[in-house]
């Protein structure tokens, strides 16, 4: 658990940049800290491995004040991931990884045993281990940056804009693997952006700051949609914030209803405005119009590929989506291994967000209402 | 050709002074501005204090310097180590701003990762800071190379031998080919150690040569 106790940041020349926050990040959870530039947000990521002391208050690493530790023995212990990954340019991928190991005096085949294992664990193939970074392309530098931050399995991760600097794609790519990773690792994680779609797909609890370093709100992503403190968070959350919320609103008793389906080269045996094309394992592949086509086989040409698929189990808000983009009109629902399961129209998908709860607002502090609660808080 | 047929071995004896009056202050020289360029990078006061300093240095004129050394460091007038000094002092005077510029252009966020993962000290500058700088210096310490190859003919004239003797006596008792075989000596002399910094600056820096792009 880190915690920072009325910590504000006075910079010599009297800016302001971090104003009496106060803020417990859960262990094993990911605290997302968002705002606009010049929120402070950076600096506060910074005070917790004092590469920039506070002015005033403390911060806390599970009860400890961080500012009586030994500072490089406190940052070893604590793993940094920054945008353009920062990695040492003169060193291969694999002496990458293994710095802070190296630094903590693990015998040469340690090091390198475990590098080996980190690299894997990203997701990048051995071959990279002794290419040099400029060797690399920016996703793939980004994940040598997060294994090298693994290490020497510190508990606590520092993240400063990880993914800001890579394509959308990659980007979206390196978030679920870093969840996916996350879920396997449990870090206690602070997590720096400015995107608040970033913040609310990755964070266990988001912390909205304003420019001049003030905490706005701190709440679990949902609760943030649903009860945003002020007019500030509000419009930073942004408009379509109603649509976002039903990512987290699972869908569970969605009516499916089964659809006839044709394979590539079949001859579609129906007169049915659309028909779903899927591959021989039953995943599906798009939309045909069998009117179209005039009695021959389905060919890949004839696929409409528009439709978004959407898991069983899944949000409201990929089931929605599917309805909403699927050419037919209906939405396809698939398992998790991807297999067809049937499909749901708009209107079924509206019905069952009526049917569900929006979180219930705490009538208490509005800074902090719906923050993740910490077991064995001490005051 | 005849001149040099009778006298290579000379000439090899002086190339070898030459080599070591200008190589052996080359190496002190480095060895003395890694600190000096350290404390400059790390204290923007000293920064200023030091290449304003070195820049001076640099302004003595190198005959003077050889006669005034004796007094300073109570060496005999014709000892070569007075030269191997004041060359020494040369050679700081250049690269102490060029380690300090060189140690200034490694890229922030590697100095902040360098931070975040606890490198301080010596660790920090001999194993992230001087690696990265080793481009800038390497070409700082190619103009030191050259330079001192060439102040150290002036020598001849406080009576250490080296190159700068050949082209002195061939003009003095007009032999030309003594004088040519300095001056192209003395060219090759320059050459070839820019041409051994060149090398050992690539094999330092395999980074910046490794082949094929992005994955």
């Amino acid at each position: 658990m880190i915690r920072f106790d009325a910590v504000t940041k006075e910079f010599p020349d009297g800016t302001v940049a971090v104003d009496d926050l106060s803020l417990t990040a859960p262990t094993g959870k990911i605290t997302v800290l968002v705002g606009p530039s010049g929120c402070g947000k950076t600096t506060s990521l910074r005070m917790v491995n004092r590469m920039i002391e506070p002015t005033r208050g403390s911060i806390a690493l599970d009860g400890q004040d961080t500012g009586r530790m030994d500072q490089a023995e406190l940052r070893r212990g604590i793993g940094y991931v920054i945008q353009h990954a920062g990695l040492f340019p003169h060193r291969t991928v694999l002496d990458n990884i293994g710095t802070v190991p190296r630094l903590l005096g693990w015998d040469k085949k340690k090091v390198r045993d475990r590098s080996r294992e980190l690299l894997e664990r990203v997701g990048l193939d051995a071959r990279l281990g002794d290419r040099y970074p400029t060797q690399l392309s920016g996703g793939q530098q980004q994940r040598v940056g997060v294994a090298r931050a693994l290490a020497a399995d510190p508990p606590v991760m520092l993240m400063d804009e990880p993914f800001s600097a890579v394509d959308p794609i990659v980007r979206d790519q390196l978030q679920d693997e870093f969840l996916r990773l996350q879920d396997e690792l449990g870090k206690t994680i602070i997590f720096v952006t400015h995107d608040i779609d970033e913040a609310i797909k990755l964070g266990d609890q988001v912390a909205v700051l304003r420019v001049g370093g003030t905490l706005a709100q701190v709440a679990e992503p949902a609760y943030l949609l649903a009860h945003p403190a002020d007019d500030f968070v509000a419009d930073f959350v942004g408009r379509d914030r109603g649509y976002r919320s039903l990512q987290f609103q699972e869908a569970p008793r969605l009516p499916l209803r089964s659809e006839p389906t044709v394979t590539l080269g079949e001859t579609p045996a129906t007169d049915a405005a659309w028909l779903l094309v899927v591959d021989d394992r039953r995943h599906p592949l798009g939309w045909v119009e069998p009117g179209r086509i005039g009695g021959r086989g389905v060919q890949d040409a004839d696929l409409h590929r528009g439709g978004t698929v959407a898991r069983s189990g899944g949000s409201l808000r990929g089931a929605l989506d599917a309805a909403l983009s699927s050419p037919a009109r209906r939405g396809v629902i698939v398992d998790d291994s991807g297999e067809l399961v049937g499909t749901v129209l708009a209107h079924e998908v509206l019905d069952a967000i009526e049917d569900t709860d929006r979180p219930e607002r705490d009538e208490g502090d509005p800074v902090h209402g719906g923050a993740v609660a910490v077991a064995g808080d001490e005051a | 050709m005849d001149w040099l047929a009778a006298h290579w071995r000379d000439v090899l004896d002086l190339a070898g002074n030459h080599l070591y009056l200008a190589g052996v202050p080359l190496v002190v020289g480095l060895v003395l501005a890694v600190p000096l360029g350290w404390a400059a990078k790390r204290w923007d006061r000293s920064y200023l204090a030091i290449i304003t300093g070195a820049g001076l240095l640099y302004t003595i004129p190198s005959l003077a310097l050889f006669v005034v050394m004796p007094l300073i460091i109570g060496t005999q007038i014709l000892d070569p180590i007075n030269v191997v000094v004041a060359m020494s002092v040369y050679t700081v005077a250049l690269l102490a701003r060029t380690v300090a510029d060189g140690l200034k252009a490694v890229p922030d966020h590697v100095e902040q990762s360098a931070t975040a993962m606890g490198y301080k000290g010596v660790r920090r500058l001999f194993g992230v800071e001087l690696p990265l700088a080793v481009p800038v210096i390497a070409a700082g310490l190619r103009v030191a190379a050259v330079s001192n190859v060439s102040i150290v003919t002036v020598a001849s004239v406080v009576g250490v031998p080296q190159l700068g003797n050949l082209f002195i006596d061939g003009f003095n008792r007009v032999i030309w080919a003594e004088l040519v075989t300095g001056i192209v000596a003395t060219v090759v002399l320059a050459l070839a150690l820019d041409a051994l910094i060149v090398v050992g600056s690539r094999l330092l820096t395999p980074w910046r040569t490794a082949g094929g792009g992005a994955a």
